[in-house]
């Protein structure tokens, strides 16, 4: 007889619309640490799961693009806050995905939830860094303002598990798109994990969703779906990425190519701007002449 | 003369029957967006009116000039130089049509008339205590009634603009009813809004169907003694407001821009206005306008330029 | 009354601008490295006048070969280009600013002899916008570490730019002034259709003394595109043009480093209000779908009243549209030119054909057609719904359809409904209104009480389908930097 308890397994599920659904197919692939050993079941998703979670995420997008950006700012810092609190859970769950001794998967984790916080001060400042007033040649008001794409489709890093996933993740959602996220194919569980954070959070379900996976395979339906209007391919190979992007041409989804990053660096605000569109609002506003009077 | 009033049966007379009704009828006018309105104006600027369009054009304009002299040092005899100009503004051709009308101040008006006796010049006088239009109404009346008793067959009335900016719209409807009314079955009345003292293309909308309500003969925008007088914009708009009342009402209303028109160019971008906005119903002096002064020399010198393909001066045309 | 009336009615006289301005040659060569020079397969296209389809010019059309030699040209230029200060560059800007400036009338009537819209617009619209564009990015070409993009920020390269045939010039200065202000060299290929403003650029950049294979322009079809854009050697494309080809470059520079940017087709939605400015919304309506006959990505070719003023409204467009002047383009007075290409004519009359058998109501002023040319007459479709295929399909035509709404959401729902998404117009004299309108449309430039306005400092560009990337401004810088 030993003292150790018998530990309680958890059943990693996809998050989709808020919920924690099983994949509709029933199928499930196992994954394994670095070095080959079992760590869980994950759900193998289908291409009607990624269906069901874009219809998730344009059914959330309204709500999410219309917030205000101090709420989403709130929203946001509250994710990071109910990261802190699992701290340790993240920190097991990077050390098993990507081979590192705790103190090194510590400070990976700890720099995913430093880059929460980035962003979260971000959704607010980000219309006035990219967006102003133009001084057009006329008696013309002219204001250029970021708006979201809509819904992304984002292939979350191979590598990079969690800050890889963070750093991906947190520039879309924090300008107001809502997301589809394809978890690393080989080390899911720490975005499978990330989602419950998300679901006991204020994030509005559906604003992001979460699917494991082959990426080659829940990719592609995204990459052509007419209702998706932008996709990084961050996790695609060079040949999937090909593929995808010519998919996406279908509908002119906005593309975010795949390329290095090294996702300890404090990034730029380039992934913000890739899903951000500009729109230019004209009007009159009349002119008061010498006299006074301008009619 | 058509009937100018409305009849007491018509939808739109309700809309007089109190301050308040009279309010909400013209605050519920469309709105007008200055810039579109002034960029229309513009446009129409660039019309380009060249050789047999020309030569009519011109010759419309010099029928339809107010001939003008309000001055304090105006005299009988600077009036008969005018009126004779009036009847035959260019003496080295006698083909050249007689202006419409001349237009003075109600002390002048016996003398305008002898001076056009016999022609198709008209006589308008300016009324209403001129141009402020800060007098009593009795006041105002007994003007009115002076000029028409002398013979003017129009009387260029100006709005109480006091009034109208306070907001007090029924004061100023009746006030031009009782012009109205002074002005008899003889005398055609033009209501002047001073467009430059309402400030917003806004007020002149409304001041436009407040004048025409009120049983205006002709619509005009200034009395040519501030500082913004008649604008392609301002004229555009109450074009506009003619053209609408008509359609509404039945009744065709004229229109006078007044004031800072000087040249040929100018008085052609006005007609090119009415052609384009009302049409030829009122392309002609019984509905369209112009008072001005000195532009009726700049129409007589191109006039000449068109007949002998030489630019005149100032030399060949008469002083005032 | 008394006084006669004058005998005739106001009827313009012709007043045609001069054509002497302008001295075109019998034939033209491609653009490349600085020189004038024949296709490599010799092979020639004539370009002829809409309005009356006299052969203008023949001009040397571009194939594979000659696109090579070009990306070479643009190529070998970049390193000193680039390299230059760009205080160097900003003054070659200025000049070719300053030379169109001067040779605006030359311009204007060479674009409405080659492209069929009226001398009015070219004169005051095309011409003043091309000027204004160089002078705009010139200013950017030494402030670029100031622009938001980092510090140095860096060229692309040689930019592959394809521009379409209905504002020739305009659309060469909109790619041309921010590629060559940020230190890109450029090969353009111009529409088959109107290739000659492009050429007469060319020799404003020899007067400029534009370094040879800065810029280069060649002149041909859809093949002499499509391998511009695939060219190995072409690190940036920008095209403005059709929807379907925009997809097609999309494909083609799938998995390559080329940046993209797209400007393409657009159904944009025109709402107005119980309030509006009736008369200016009019004049709004006119000019969002008149303008250049139609043939223009953000026309607003769906007009969306609110019932209660239908009526009203209606009949104040079509008394507008009545005093439309359609004719010689050459003439001051004309509104409405010709239909740039039989092609298109062809394209607007069978969709205009579509929407009379599916039930639309169609109306037309009284108004002659000239004999010779391609023309069509200003169109207005009522009774039409959202299913109906020209309240759908761009028809980039003199055409305008007509819809209803109830209600502002209802209206925003109807504007949205479109795979499209470039240009939108609000007219209402309600503030609050025109900014939630204008927040809730999905649309790249929404102009409210007004319509196609531009400007060099304002970003011009689509969602959806209507492409990505801005042109102008700040923001159309980016497409032409490493950043």
């Amino acid at each position: 007889m030993s003292d150790e308890r018998l530990s309680v397994f958890k059943t990693y599920k996809l998050y989709v619309g808020g919920k924690f659904p099983r994949s509709e197919s029933g199928r499930v692939y196992e994954v394994t640490d670095s070095k080959g050993k079992w760590l869980a079941n994950a759900p193998l998703s289908s291409r009607k799961d990624a269906r069901d979670a874009v219809v998730a995420a344009r059914k959330a997008f309204g709500a999410w693009s219309g917030a205000t950006a101090y709420n989403r700012g709130q929203v946001l810092y509250r994710v990071a806050e109910m990261l802190e609190g699992r701290r340790d859970q993240f920190t097991r769950e990077v050390a098993d995905a990507e081979g590192l001794s705790k103190s090194k998967a510590a400070a990976v984790v700890d720099a995913t939830i430093d880059r929460w916080v980035w962003y979260a001060g971000w959704t607010d400042k980000i219309a006035q860094v990219v967006g102003g007033g133009n001084p057009v040649a006329g008696p013309f008001f002219n204001l250029s303002s970021p708006e979201p794409t809509g819904v992304v489709a984002v292939l979350a890093p191979q590598e990079s598990s969690f800050l890889g996933l963070v750093s991906v993740l947190a520039p879309v959602i924090a300008t107001g798109n809502t997301a589809v996220v394809v978890a690393s194919e080989r080390s899911p569980l720490p975005a499978l994990s990330l989602a419950e954070v998300l679901a006991t959070s204020d994030v509005p379900g559906g604003v992001v969703n979460v699917l494991s996976g082959r990426t080659a395979e829940i990719a592609t339906p995204l990459a052509s779906h007419q209702d998706v209007n932008a996709i990084d391919l961050a996790g695609a190979d060079e040949e999937l990425a090909k593929e995808l992007e010519i998919a996406a041409a279908d509908n002119l989804k906005r593309v975010l190519r795949p390329q290095p990053v090294d996702y300890a660096e404090t990034p730029g605000i380039d992934r913000m701007t890739a899903f951000l569109e500009t729109k230019t609002v004209w009007h009159p506003t009349g002119s008061l002449g010498a006299s006074g009077s301008s009619y | 003369m058509p009937s100018t009033a409305l009849t007491a049966a018509h939808p739109l007379k309700d809309v007089t029957t109190s301050d308040s009704a009279l309010r909400r009828f013209l605050h519920g006018l469309p709105g007008v967006d200055a810039v579109g309105l002034e960029g229309r104006a513009a446009s129409l600027g660039t019309r380009s009116i060249k050789t047999t369009a020309k030569a009519y054009a011109i010759d419309l304009a010099i029928s339809m000039v107010d001939l003008t002299t309000l001055e304090g040092a105006d005299t009988p005899g600077k009036v008969r130089a005018l009126g004779a100009k009036a009847v035959h503004p260019d003496p080295t051709d006698r083909t050249t049509p007689a202006t419409a009308a001349v237009c003075v101040y109600p002390d002048m008006v016996t003398a305008a008339k002898e001076a056009v006796a016999g022609s198709t010049v008209k006589v308008a006088s300016v009324a209403t205590a001129f141009p402020a239009g800060r007098a009593a109404l009795d006041v105002k009346l007994a003007d009115v009634r002076d000029a028409v008793a002398a013979g003017a067959d129009e009387i260029d009335m100006v709005i109480d603009r006091g009034a109208f900016l306070a907001g007090r719209y029924l004061k100023v409807y009746d006030e031009i009813t009782a012009v109205k009314e002074a002005c008899g079955t003889s005398a055609r009345l033009k209501v002047i809004f001073e467009t430059g003292e309402l400030s917003t293309y806004d007020n002149i909308r409304r001041a436009s169907w407040l004048g025409m309500l009120a049983g205006a003969d002709f619509i005009k925008t200034s009395t040519g003694k501030v500082a913004v007088n008649a604008t392609p914009a301002n004229t555009l708009l109450m074009l506009e407001a003619v053209r609408d009342f008509r359609a509404q009402t039945g009744i065709q209303v004229g229109v006078k821009p007044a004031g800072g028109i000087r040249t040929s160019k100018d008085a052609i971008k006005f007609l090119v206005l009415v052609n384009e906005t009302v049409g030829e119903d009122w392309l002609d002096n019984h509905w369209f306008r112009f008072g001005a002064s000195s532009l009726l020399n700049d129409l007589l010198m191109q006039r000449q330029k068109l007949a002998t393909g030489r630019y005149s001066g100032p030399d060949y045309v008469t002083v005032d | 009354m008394t006084v006669e009336k004058m005998p005739s009615v106001f009827a313009y006289a012709p007043a045609p601008e001069s054509r002497s301005v302008v001295d075109i040659a019998p034939s033209y060569g491609l653009f490349i490295d600085g020189e004038f020079a024949d296709a490599a397969d010799g092979k020639v296209f004539k370009t002829v006048s809409p309005s009356s389809e006299e052969v203008l010019s023949e001009i040397a059309q571009a194939g594979a070969e000659d696109v090579d030699r070009a990306v070479k040209a643009a190529r070998g230029a970049f390193e000193k280009w680039s390299a230059l200060p760009g205080s160097e560059r900003a003054k070659y800007l200025f000049r070719i600013a300053r030379i169109i400036q001067e040779r605006s009338r030359e311009l204007a009537v060479l674009e409405t002899l080659d492209n069929g819209k009226p001398i009015k617009e070219t004169r005051d619209a095309d011409l003043p916008l091309v000027a204004a564009h160089f002078f705009y990015y010139a200013g950017w070409a030494d402030k670029l570490d100031h622009a938001g993009f980092g510090a140095d920020p860096r060229p692309l390269g040689v930019a592959g730019q394809v521009i379409p045939w209905n504002f020739p010039l305009l659309m060469l200065a909109w790619k041309i002034a921010p590629a060559l202000a940020t230190g890109n060299t450029v090969v353009l290929k111009p529409a088959e259709t109107t290739p000659l403003s492009a050429l007469f650029f060319a020799d404003i950049c020899r007067q400029a003394g534009l370094p040879k294979g800065v810029v280069n322009i060649i002149p041909g079809y859809g093949d002499a595109g499509a391998a511009l854009v695939a060219h190995p050697d072409v690190n940036k494309v920008a095209f403005t043009g059709s929807t379907a080809v925009g997809k097609e470059i999309a494909r083609t520079v799938a998995g390559t480093r080329k940046k993209l940017t797209l400007e393409l087709g657009g159904k944009g939605a025109n709402i107005v209000f119980d309030d509006a400015p009736i008369d200016q919304a009019v004049e709004g309506i006119v000019n969002g779908i008149f303008f250049n006959q139609g043939q223009v990505c953000c026309a607003g070719s769906r007009l969306l009243v609110q019932e209660s003023i239908q009526e009203e409204l209606l009949e104040s467009l079509k008394r507008r549209l009545s005093t439309l002047r359609l004719g010689d383009p050459l003439d001051k007075n004309t509104d409405i030119g010709a239909i740039n290409s039989a092609e298109q004519l062809t394209r607007i009359t069978s969709l205009v054909e579509q929407g009379e058998a599916e039930g639309a109501e169609r109306w037309s002023p009284a108004c002659e057609l000239p004999e010779s040319g391609y023309w069509f007459a200003p169109t207005l479709f009522t009774n039409v719904t959202q299913a109906h295929r020209i309240a759908r399909d761009e028809i980039f035509g003199p055409v305008l359809s007509v819809l209803t709404f109830r209600t502002p959401d209802e209206a925003v729902a109807k504007a949205n409904n479109t795979p499209y998404g470039l240009s939108a117009g609000i007219w209402t004299e309600k503030g609050s209104r025109i900014l939630a309108v204008a927040n809730k449309l999905r649309a790249g430039v929404v102009w409210s009480n007004t319509f196609n306005k531009f400007d060099p400092t304002s970003p011009f560009g689509g969602y959806k389908e209507s492409g990505f990337g801005r042109e102008g401004g700040r923001h159309g810088l980016e497409a032409y930097l490493d950043v």
